[in-house]
């Protein structure tokens, strides 16, 4: 996995209404790429769900969010229709994957993202970068609030 | 871009676990045992959890849970209950919600609050009040920071349990 300190691998992914999102374009503002296993699995709407609703305090703190699956972007546009989230989704679809690996967070067995998070600073360097033990679990948004506001040093 | 600091009460680091019950909470039952559970009433494993715990020996507190995205009535639900609450009848309304979550509308809800022998005027007055709708946040706040990610979410003693609770555990709670 693309640690902290590292720069982001880049990539060019189509959102859920099909318009290309580069990471150079995202340089310049704070980002979290949200990766995901799939749109609509049960583990996977809990996680964006309670992540949209903490939109307003990720944005009052600058960051911006993106989730990121092996899904279409058909699919994606589906899926942020049923749960009604407002950040986009990346369509890591073809070549499948792709930047999941290059993030190293694919999980072969599966076929799918594992459930990782980064947080990519204006520079494109990686600030934090988080993965789930299991797909069952999901990240706390506390961690990632913990990542944004370090306690400071005591 | 401009980052305004985050308004007070704004944090939303990791706590270590959820606050203790407080003068605020919803508090029931009896026993050695402190079962706090996040919740909301539109979720079904959260009806179902709700089943599971009655009649065990332990201190329940309920907070609220609410994630709208995934269930649009959530958010609506949780301040019916704390417009109920405001008139004396909290576990009343949280009972009358968990035990039958086909009629979560308004009409129904004004059904319910009439059947609590509610103020009905108050009822929506309150349920649409800054107060509740800050009270609400507030709960939801301190589920995230102790790293509430479903519902329902059980902090058992303390130890987080993530969907509805395991056969074992509510042995364990039954024989306590």
């Amino acid at each position: 996995m693309i640690a902290a300190g590292a720069q982001a691998p880049d990539f060019k992914l189509r959102d859920q209404d099909g318009l290309e999102i580069t990471l150079e374009e995202l340089k310049g503002q704070t980002s979290l790429l949200v990766f995901y296993p799939l749109d609509f699995s049960p583990v996977c709407t809990d996680q964006l769900s309670i992540y949209q609703e903490l939109l307003s305090d990720f944005e009052s703190r600058g960051v911006k969010l993106y989730g990121v699956s092996v899904d279409s972007a058909f699919c994606h546009k589906a899926f942020q229709d049923k749960l009604n989230l407002t950040f986009p989704l990346l369509a890591d679809f073809e070549p499948k994957g792709q930047i999941a690996k290059a993030y190293g967070v694919y999980d072969d067995e599966w076929g799918t993202s594992r459930r990782a998070l980064f947080l990519i600073g204006p520079d494109g360097v990686v600030k934090w970068s988080y993965v789930s033990p299991s797909a069952l679990e999901i990240p706390g948004a506390n961690l990632i609030f913990d990542a944004l506001e370090p306690a400071p040093a005591g | 871009m401009s980052q305004p600091p985050p308004a007070s009460g704004g944090d939303l680091r990791s706590s270590g676990g959820p606050p203790p019950p407080g003068p605020e909470d919803h508090v029931r039952g009896e026993g050695t045992s402190l079962v706090i559970v996040y919740g909301d009433y539109e979720c079904p494993y959260c009806a179902r959890t709700e089943l599971l715990l009655a009649d065990l020996p332990v201190r329940l507190v309920f907070r609220h849970f609410p994630v709208p995205s995934k269930h649009p009535r959530a958010r609506a639900l949780a301040h019916a209950a704390e417009a109920a609450a405001l008139q004396g009848r909290f576990w009343e309304m949280h009972d009358s919600l968990f035990g039958d979550q086909g009629h979560l509308d308004d009409p129904h809800l004004w059904q319910r609050a009439e059947r609590l022998g509610l103020d009905l005027d108050r009822f929506e007055r309150d349920r649409r009040s800054p107060e509740v709708d800050e009270r609400v946040t507030r709960d939801f706040r301190s589920g995230v920071r102790a790293g509430v990610m479903t519902t329902p979410t059980l902090f058992v003693d303390g130890e987080l349990v993530s969907g509805a609770p395991p056969p074992e555990l509510i042995e364990r709670l039954r024989s306590a």
